[in-house]
């Protein structure tokens, strides 16, 4: 019977894969926001398998809140990225070194 | 049974497309393979009886934050090759670090509900039961609070992406529409008053 152990299990799996992308594709910054979101995604099956498991909604309008912010997060990130294209001509992260950090 | 098939078939295809994600070369087919992450976590959400849920996150996530991806990622025009280059030598690392938290996090889980009561399976939910009218009448009533500040990000989102996108360039020709409707005929045209002149 499927229960809250596989749904954390798969949750745990797709955060983990999440982070391997973060660490693989750490030049390419679409794809770091992409890995962000499936990360996100990853919390909120954790959210909802514990909604579920405590008969709780409460945990599904969490839910609800991070695909809100999620969604803001991915259109600032991306129009950041627009300009950051249009000033530099490339998205590459070890050219972003205005900032001498 | 037939939920636990269909658990497992949609946990593997979820699985696969966010490795497809993370491993592919092209830009375009990792937004491709996100959204079918997010189609098949949205099947899974179904199992788990979160309606509601399931259907915003095809709404908003396939519906419109991957196909602004897609257009972000179509309209930069990114070099691949020059992206991809350094692969293989932070890969291992990510692996690595990936495969021990994945232990980690397993055996944690698996070890904590060995003890614990009511596992296998979820309880079932009460005849009638409405995901969608149960999430609303908490939202509106005890989040209430929390749901107006979501209105404020999603206007604040709004504004930041649009302020930070627009841009006026310098030295092109554009009308300017005030001054154009403020002008008057004394401040273009000049009648002279003068005498006549014989032809020489």
């Amino acid at each position: 019977m499927i229960g809250l152990e596989h749904y954390l299990t798969l949750a745990a799996m797709l955060f983990v894969l999440s982070i391997a992308g973060i660490i693989i594709n750490r030049r390419n910054l679409i794809l770091l926001l992409m890995c962000v979101e499936i990360m996100l995604l990853a919390v909120n099956f954790n959210f909802i398998a514990f909604s579920r498991y405590l008969g709780d909604e409460t945990g599904q309008v969490f839910v609800f809140f991070i695909l809100t912010v999620a969604a803001a997060e991915a259109a600032i990130g991306l129009a950041i990225l627009v300009v950051l294209f249009r000033n530099r001509q490339s998205i590459a992260v070890q050219e972003l070194n205005t900032l001498k950090g | 049974m037939l939920h636990s098939i269909l658990f497992y078939v949609f946990a593997v295809a979820m699985l696969g497309a966010a490795m497809g994600v993370v491993f592919s070369r092209n830009p375009v087919h990792s937004v491709m393979f996100l959204v079918l992450t997010f189609f098949q976590s949205a099947l899974l959400w179904i199992l788990a009886e979160a309606e509601f849920l399931a259907i915003v996150l095809v709404l908003v996530y396939v519906g419109a934050v991957m196909v602004l991806f897609l257009f972000v990622v179509m309209m930069l025009d990114v070099n691949i090759e020059a992206a991809k280059r350094g692969l293989t030598r932070y890969s291992f690392l990510g692996i690595g670090i990936a495969l021990v938290m994945a232990i980690e996090l397993v055996q944690l889980i698996w070890l904590r509900s060995q003890g614990a009561a009511g596992t296998g399976g979820f309880a079932p939910t009460p005849e009638g039961y409405s995901n969608t009218e149960a999430l609303g009448a908490v939202l509106y009533t005890e989040h209430a609070y929390a749901f107006e500040i979501a209105a404020v990000i999603l206007l604040l989102a709004i504004v930041a992406a649009i302020t930070l996108t627009m841009r006026k360039r310098p030295g092109i020709k554009v009308q300017n529409i005030a001054a154009q409707v403020a002008v008057r005929a004394k401040d273009r045209l000049r009648v002279v008053k003068m005498d006549a002149e014989k032809k020489q």
